[in-house]
């Protein structure tokens, strides 16, 4: 049963994925991106990893598709273009790839993946949350600081210099 | 498990549905997994039938509130004080012809109701209607129910898009950019819950408050609860907060090009919404299905949940006639610079509170 589900979602994973770097409207594109990551949470709930589902769920398709959407939106005629997929570095760039596919592919099949015979904690969410704030709290600290720091750049980016405008003053 | 059998619960009548079922599988030497699928389709159809019912109530109840707070009567002529009137109206959108734009992105237009119906379906999985009548428990309920409702924004974007009319993408965005920038505040003040009981489950929380009304998280929490209820009533795009389709100034917002059907999905998902905010809102703080007291339990558990859910909705359904609408930049200013603040604060205080006592 869960084999069948995997399969089901693995194939709508790996086929959204690529009707996103093949589809020509971008709008379309970001929507099977929505597609590509749900179908991936779903696995996830099949490794009982629920924590990291709904995170998935809520970051990913709740927050940075909708971001990349809010982008598409606001370009001035982004669909009615024809957009081009390839440009003269395609040769190279499929030779590249080829080689990459091959070995990922010898990788995954070669490799020993350790398994261990644990069974699952009984409440994972509560473990991670003990492990990011002992474990790992420096490199939990270290994320959140750099997170800040592109949150800030980005605000002084975007941040217009000079005077104020007229009817700025009440916000 | 001795409690079953007790008196108007649902849970045994429910038991007695599983006993026919599987005694019917087990003489059918059908293997254990068609069980499952079947009470799987089961719970699924229970839980849709009920909701597409609590939507038609909704609405009707909605023109009732609406009416009786401006001195009118509502509804009267279909049925006793119009309680039809909304089965009629959903047959006539039944019959409507669907109308889609010529130039409309004909699959995103068909997809978005559907999106939009699908996941406020899928967030009702682990609300807990009543002792034993969660059709899901899984352990981290809250978290599930604020990453599946994010869906809707998407398909809100997706209709405005696919309209393709600029008032229908401008009112797409403008109903994504509020939802985006409430659903930080609305998570923020849940967290302070969160900290009391020590679990991300809905049964979890309901378990943690027990049945003395006041141990209920609304006391301890009642910054966090009023910043929640703001917060979701902006995320339901309704008043004082419904810029996105403020109907005396604006033309409506994402959906003006639907009609039919596919506008009723749209109408019957906002009222679902409505109903979620407030199911939750009482799973969180106002005890779940547990009576104020434990004297009082003779009045069936599901009789309390949908009391104090639909008292919730009736809140917000008052907000409505009671609050003027704000400016845009209020709005936003609102979401960040009062709510999130304000949420930080009640976030600390939790947790002082929770590390002293």
């Amino acid at each position: 049963m869960s084999m069948l589900i995997f399969y089901i979602l693995a194939i709508v994973a790996v086929v959204s994925a690529l009707m996103v770097v093949t589809l020509r409207n971008v709008f379309h594109s970001a929507l099977f991106l929505v597609l590509t990551l749900f179908s991936v949470a779903g696995i996830y709930v099949l490794l009982e990893a629920e924590f990291l589902a709904a995170v998935q769920v809520l970051i990913y398709v709740g927050a940075i598709t909708i971001l990349m959407i809010f982008a598409i939106m606001l370009t001035y005629q982004i669909t009615s273009k024809s957009i081009r997929q390839v440009n003269e570095q395609v040769i190279p760039a499929v030779i590249i790839v080829l080689v990459f596919f091959v070995l990922s592919l010898v990788t995954l099949i070669k490799t020993s993946w350790p398994v261990s015979n644990k069974s699952l904690p009984g409440n994972n969410t509560f473990e991670i949350g003990r492990q990011l704030l002992s474990t790992y709290v420096i490199p939990f600290e270290v994320v959140s600081i750099v997170l800040l720091i592109a949150l800030i750049g980005a605000i002084i980016i975007s941040r217009q210099d000079g005077p104020s405008r007229p009817g700025q003053e009440d916000r | 498990m001795p409690e079953l059998s007790a008196g108007l619960e649902l849970i045994g009548f429910l038991q007695w549905v599983y006993n026919i079922i599987a005694s019917i599988i087990n003489t059918l030497g059908l293997p254990q997994i068609i069980l499952n699928i079947v009470l799987m389709v089961l719970i699924c159809l229970a839980i849709i039938v009920f909701l597409a019912l609590m939507a038609l109530f909704l609405i009707w109840w909605e023109r009732k509130v609406a009416a009786h707070f401006q001195d009118r009567l509502g509804p009267m002529m279909t049925g006793w004080h119009g309680w039809l009137q909304t089965v009629a109206d959903a047959l006539k959108l039944l019959q409507k012809e669907d109308i889609v734009v010529a130039s409309a992105d004909r699959k995103v237009h068909y997809w978005a109701p559907v999106v939009v119906f699908t996941a406020c379906l899928m967030a009702f999985v682990v609300i807990p209607f009543g002792k034993g009548l969660s059709p899901s428990k899984v352990n981290i309920g809250i978290l599930y129910i604020l990453a599946i409702t994010s869906l809707t924004v998407i398909s809100l974007l997706m209709a405005g898009w696919a309209s393709n009319n600029k008032y229908a993408l401008l009112g797409g965005m403008r109903s994504a950019a509020q939802i985006v920038s409430y659903e930080v505040p609305l998570t923020l003040s849940i967290i302070g819950v969160v900290l009391m009981s020590g679990t991300l489950s809905m049964g979890g929380f309901i378990e943690a408050q027990g049945p003395y009304f006041w141990k209920w998280y609304i006391w301890p929490q009642i910054l966090g609860f009023a910043i929640y209820l703001s917060a979701a009533t902006a995320e339901l795009n309704r008043t004082p907060f419904d810029l996105p389709e403020a109907e005396q100034e604006l033309v409506a917002g994402f959906n003006i090009e639907y009609s039919g059907m596919k506008f009723a999905m749209f109408f019957l998902a906002e009222f679902l919404n409505m109903f979620l905010v407030g199911a939750v809102a009482t799973t969180l703080f106002l005890g779940g299905w547990q009576p104020p007291l434990p004297g009082l339990s003779f009045i069936p558990s599901y009789i309390w949940f949908l009391g104090k859910s639909l008292f919730i909705v009736f809140v917000i359904m008052w907000f409505k006639w009671t609050y003027p609408r704000l400016r845009v930049d209020h709005l936003m200013a609102f979401a960040w610079k009062v709510l999130l603040p304000l949420a930080f604060l009640n976030i600390i205080l939790t947790a002082v509170g929770v590390y002293i006592f």
